[in-house]
């Protein structure tokens, strides 16, 4: 099964092994035609929507920005609906550093995401803590806090690879199952169970 | 042109030929049902990409290209996304007002579908006091946001549901005497009088002055009554985040979506109602010809066409002007909109009674 | 600067001088504050904007550094005031004679520790309350697990802490409350679409209207100021993209004329031309998108689409030369790091070319427009010796009748040899802030005309060695960001990498004013008065 998006060759996309490893797992699982065709139209819809939370810490955020404006549109692709509030958004582009004082807050608004929610690890810094490696007050990549989806590197990313990296999601999401929830479900409950805060159900 | 109660009365005659009289009743009722809800959902899809399309324009770039043509099935594969989002329940809320919330909002803007006239003989009822029905439920509207920015248990939520009514209920008020002035003018509230007499001439043009007054009082007043820039105060982005709809996720949050853009509807259709004759085709007393070929286009093409063309103003509206501050806000309604309506009434009087109109 | 000098001899016998590119006093902290007033209110001295305290270690000692100007004379001062305690480090507080310092004050406390009797407000700034140790101390430890990333939510307090000094010489601690207990405070960010970037404001209001605006800062602090003391000189450069990521070359020419004066380094005509042309393109673009934002906060999205079509076209021309769209590290000690493209000068041509047709666009969309005037006009007002107080710098101050353009009062690199006029309105408000801004475009575009043709021939970069190591001193230089005044003060010991590397950055003022100017105001003028300060909070952050 080749995953790609419209207007993009299969042998363009530069990490194909990975998607093909979700593939297997998805197709070694198993399902009925019912419930698979049914995936299919979900996920259809999910993968051709995707709205990003407004959040920027930095510098990404304003290339963020201008992958909005006319040049680089991202609104081809339906993702201009940027909403302010977290309960309406589908994914978190984390762009920019996050420190110590924000992890708290950044893994509330994903807390606050409704499911299914996704992750982009914008930038060195989201990736790794990137120059701000030595510093005393930078979380050192925003796995450390949240589950990630897709890592984008650059310090800022330009906004191809912005785009490039949200149509990654979106293949992601295509290898998706909504019954069942295998693949990355699972992976982010497993995450969640590790990381634990105190005072969610407060 | 096709007169639409020629099928409908077929219908009707159709059913009740093998059906009792109150199963033909319930039959219809599910029937229109089933179509409100299709053109409804419809209708807010098409909004949804219209809106971005128009946007996109306006701010030279293309807008949604990559989801069927020309970016037609975005707003469905939205909506698929949203159908399927996860429904977040909150702690400490009032779980049955905020679920309600929602629901009172869609309601209000169906409600208001029943009276419109869709086309010639196209219209669910036409009571004799049709506009008074739709002034009514669309004040309903107001109390679902009200209760979706208090049952939300959150500050940002409340300020934006108290401005909302502040805002809703003052304008409220603009509305109503403008549709007066317009009912004054026309001598009947049932819809289908009033598009009637907008036979020959719509009232746009026989009204002159008064009328075209009236007009741009409704578009302002009904650009505030539906939210929206520059009047979109209640869900100010860059001030209270997403206003009263903050903690609605999923579908609910979906009704909020889907309401806003059929409110815009809603509005538009009014305004053709009142001012530029409903479904009636353009006409122009003395040009036959002219006349004769407008009736060749059908009449719900009519009514849904000038509809979009009033919303695209409205878009053009919030895409082009910066927001008010609250206070500015109830002072353009209470100290200028206000004051001209009621001068605006008077003279609509004065050119009935000498009937200085076409 | 010799009768600067006198003055303060006459009247504080026990004052030290030291001569440097800026004069430098040393008092003792009981005295302190008794010299800063003179300084402020004696006719003669006036040096009534305090541009920054830098807070220091030096091993020995702790203190601070005072760096004063007079806003008539541009005579600029320094005064280092320092305690040997280190267990408990206290001076006296200038709250009551600068506004700022009580922000500034804030800063070094959470920094070093250093307590001021006299401020009101001495909590932490940018650090969490609970965070252990202060960062910038020589002997700070730096162990991870002392202080981990947690994502527990962060404990905060309704309370101060305020030290005062009683009549008998005794200074006591008090507690008081940062908002009455029946206030309504609602919490806009740090994760809010208005705060341009993660700037948290608690607003205790009263219906619509503002009473207190409580500023949270630190939500972006990576602590720059401390990484810089464990890098080489050049290496520290590339952190000045990151700060205000629109001013990016104002900030690498600063720190490199720091470097260079310290140094010595005579940079060829060449390397100014192109550095001043950088700074004016830069300016043109963070302006546009400022306009942009701007009107996007006010709910005009639009506007912001067509600012960034010029903005765009400025990334252009930077991409070609500097390689990259925003962290460019062009400029580089001794130069720039590479030549021009050789089709800049064509696309520059091009650029201004287009310029006052967009400036014409934006005017008649957005400024003329009713609305817009109604939700500015007379929306914000900060008045001149407001401004000063606040030391609210760049197009912010200039718009409250405040001259303060460093490239007029204290001109740097060629720009005292340019013809360009320097942008004053007096109205105060926010519409003047955003007008200030629209003809500061202009006025940088002017600069450009005049260098564009006369690029001299010669080095792009002279020489300089790869191990840098400057002499022990310490400099102070000042540049004009695009939003203000910036500067760098630097300290060496003599080894390859600076003793103390502190940066003055224009959006922290603009910040700390928010407060003042938006009391009984609305809730929507906060958004217009953030939005036309312009502050960027990584850059406030560090």
């Amino acid at each position: 099964m080749e995953v790609t998006t419209k207007s993009m060759p299969y042998e363009a996309w530069k990490d194909n092994e990975y998607i093909e490893s979700l593939v297997k797992e998805l197709q070694d699982s198993g399902a009925n035609i019912v419930v698979g065709s049914l995936d299919k139209l979900i996920n259809w819809g999910r993968s051709n929507s995707i709205w990003p939370l407004t959040f920027a810490t930095s510098c990404c955020g304003i290339e963020f920005v201008s992958l909005g404006a006319a040049r680089y549109d991202m609104a081809r692709f339906g993702w201009e609906v940027a909403r302010a509030s977290p309960r309406q958004a589908d994914f978190i582009m984390v762009a920019g550093t996050i420190v110590h004082r924000m992890a708290p807050v950044l893994r509330r608004l994903y807390d606050q995401l409704a499911e299914p929610k996704y992750v982009i690890a914008c930038g060195a810094c989201a990736v790794s803590g990137g120059p701000f490696k030595k510093s005393y007050h930078v979380v050192m990549g925003v796995d450390q806090i949240i589950p990630v989806d897709v890592y984008l590197p650059g310090c800022p990313p330009r906004p191809e690879a912005m785009i490039y990296a949200i149509m990654q999601l979106s293949r992601k999401i295509k290898v998706e199952r909504f019954f069942g929830g295998v693949n990355r479900q699972e992976k982010q409950q497993e995450f969640l169970a590790s990381h634990p805060i105190e005072g969610v159900n407060d | 042109m096709f007169d639409f109660s020629l099928l409908t009365n077929w219908i009707h005659s159709a059913l009740s030929s093998f059906m009792p009289q109150w199963l033909t009743v319930t039959t219809e009722c599910v029937l229109i049902g089933v179509v409100l809800l299709l053109t409804y959902s419809v209708l807010a899809l098409f909004y949804i990409w219209f809106e971005r399309k128009v946007c996109a324009a306006f701010q030279c770039r293309l807008g949604p290209n990559r989801v069927g043509p020309m970016g037609l099935l975005q707003s469905v594969a939205d909506m698929f996304k949203i159908l399927i989002k996860e429904l977040i329940s909150l702690n400490h809320t009032d779980k049955f007002l905020f679920a309600l919330a929602p629901y009172l909002v869609i309601l209000a803007s169906m409600l208001a579908f029943a009276v419109l006239p869709w086309g010639n003989g196209l219209q669910i009822i036409d009571f004799n006091i049709g506009i008074f029905f739709l002034i009514a439920v669309s004040s309903i509207g107001v109390l679902g946001i009200l209760l979706a920015g208090w049952s939300s248990n959150n500050k940002f939520t409340l300020i934006g549901a108290l401005r909302s009514g502040a805002q809703m209920v003052s304008y409220e008020l603009s509305i109503g005497l403008s549709v007066l002035t317009m009912v004054c003018f026309a001598g009947t509230m049932s819809v289908g009088g009033i598009v009637e007499q907008q036979k020959d001439l719509w009232f746009i043009f026989s009204g002159h002055i008064p009328a075209i007054i009236a007009f741009i009082i409704y578009l302002i007043a009904g650009t505030a009554e539906t939210n929206r820039g520059p009047f979109d105060l209640p869900e100010a982005e860059s001030e209270l985040t997403a206003g009263y709809h903050t903690e609605y996720s999923g579908i609910h949050f979906g009704f909020f979506y889907l309401a806003e853009y059929l409110n815009l509807f809603i509005v538009s259709g009014v305004a053709t109602l009142l001012f530029f004759g409903g479904w009636m085709p353009l006409h122009f007393p003395g040009w036959d010809t002219f006349n004769m070929i407008m009736d060749y286009i059908p009449s719900v093409v009519w009514f849904i066409a000038k509809a979009i063309a009033i919303s695209f103003i409205i878009i053009w509206f919030k895409w082009t002007f910066p927001r008010l501050r609250i206070d500015q806000m109830l002072a353009l309604e209470w100290k200028y909109l206000l004051p001209i309506n009621l001068f605006n009434l008077v003279l609509m009087v004065l050119i009935v009674v000498y009937g200085i109109h076409f | 600067m010799a009768e600067i000098q006198e003055t303060i001899a006459r009247l504080f016998p026990e004052a030290t001088f030291e001569e440097g590119d800026i004069l430098t006093v040393g008092i003792d902290d009981a005295k302190w504050h008794a010299l800063a007033r003179t300084l402020r209110d004696d006719e003669a001295l006036g040096f009534d904007y305090l541009i920054t305290i830098v807070g220091m270690d030096w091993v020995e000692k702790m203190g601070c550094v005072y760096y004063l100007q007079n806003t008539r004379t541009q005579a600029r001062i320094a005064v280092k005031v320092a305690t040997a305690d280190r267990e408990n480090p206290m001076l006296h507080s200038v709250f009551d004679l600068w506004a700022i310092a009580g922000i500034y004050e804030r800063e070094v406390y959470d920094f070093f520790g250093i307590i001021f009797i006299g401020n009101p407000d001495m909590r932490r700034l940018f650090l969490s309350i609970d965070w252990k140790g202060y960062p910038l101390r020589k002997d700070y430890d730096a162990n991870p697990e002392l202080n981990p990333a947690s994502t527990d939510n962060e404990r905060q307090s309704d309370f101060t802490d305020t030290y005062v000094e009683e009549s008998d010489g005794k200074i006591v601690k008090k507690e008081e409350r940062v908002f009455e207990p029946d206030d309504f405070v609602v919490n806009i960010g740090p994760q809010h679409p208005a705060t341009h970037g993660v700037l948290r404001f608690r607003t205790a209001v009263d219906g619509e209207t503002i009473k207190k605006i409580d500023v949270y800062m630190g939500y972006i602090h990576r602590g720059v100021e401390k990484i810089c003391e464990s890098l080489t000189y050049p290496q520290t450069l590339h952190f000045m993209d990151r700060l205000d990521y629109f001013s990016a070359h104002p900030y690498h020419h600063c720190l490199c004329m720091t470097i260079e004066k310290a140094a010595g380094i005579e940079i060829s005509r060449r390397a100014q031309v192109i550095r001043v042309l950088m700074d004016e393109l830069s300016r043109i673009a963070s302006h546009c998108l400022f306009i942009g934002t701007f009107c996007m906060d006010l709910g005009a999205t639009t506007m912001l689409f067509y600012t960034l079509r010029v903005r765009e076209q400025i990334l252009d021309i930077m991409e070609k030369t500097c390689g990259a769209r925003m962290t460019f590290n062009y400029e580089c000690i001794g130069g720039v790091m590479q030549d021009l493209a050789p089709d800049f000068v064509k696309d520059v041509k091009a650029l201004l070319a287009v310029l006052p047709a967009n400036l014409k666009e934006y005017d008649k969309i957005f400024t003329g427009n009713v609305i817009t005037r109604n939700r500015m006009e007379g929306v914000g007002m900060l008045s001149h010796d407001d401004a000063i107080s606040w030391s609210v710098t760049g197009p912010s101050g200039r718009a409250s009748g405040w001259a303060c353009d460093i490239r007029k009062t204290n001109p740097y690199s060629i720009y005292s040899e340019l013809d360009f006029e320097e942008v004053v309105r007096h109205e105060g408000d926010s519409m003047a802030r955003f007008k200030v801004r629209m003809d500061e475009i202009v006025q940088s575009a002017k600069i450009i005309e005049q260098l564009i043709d006369n690029i001299p021939d010669g080095e792009y970069c002279v020489k300089v060695p790869k191990v840098l190591k400057l002499p022990v001193g310490h400099w102070f230089q000042t540049v004009e960001g695009c939003r203000g005044t910036f500067g760098v003060y630097l300290e060496s010991d003599g080894t390859t990498n600076p003793f103390r590397l502190k940066l003055v950055p224009p959006s922290l003022t603009a910040a700390a004013v928010v407060d003042h100017i938006t009391r009984g105001k609305k809730i929507a003028d906060l958004i217009t008065i953030g939005g036309s300060l312009d502050y960027i909070v990584p850059d406030m952050d560090r």
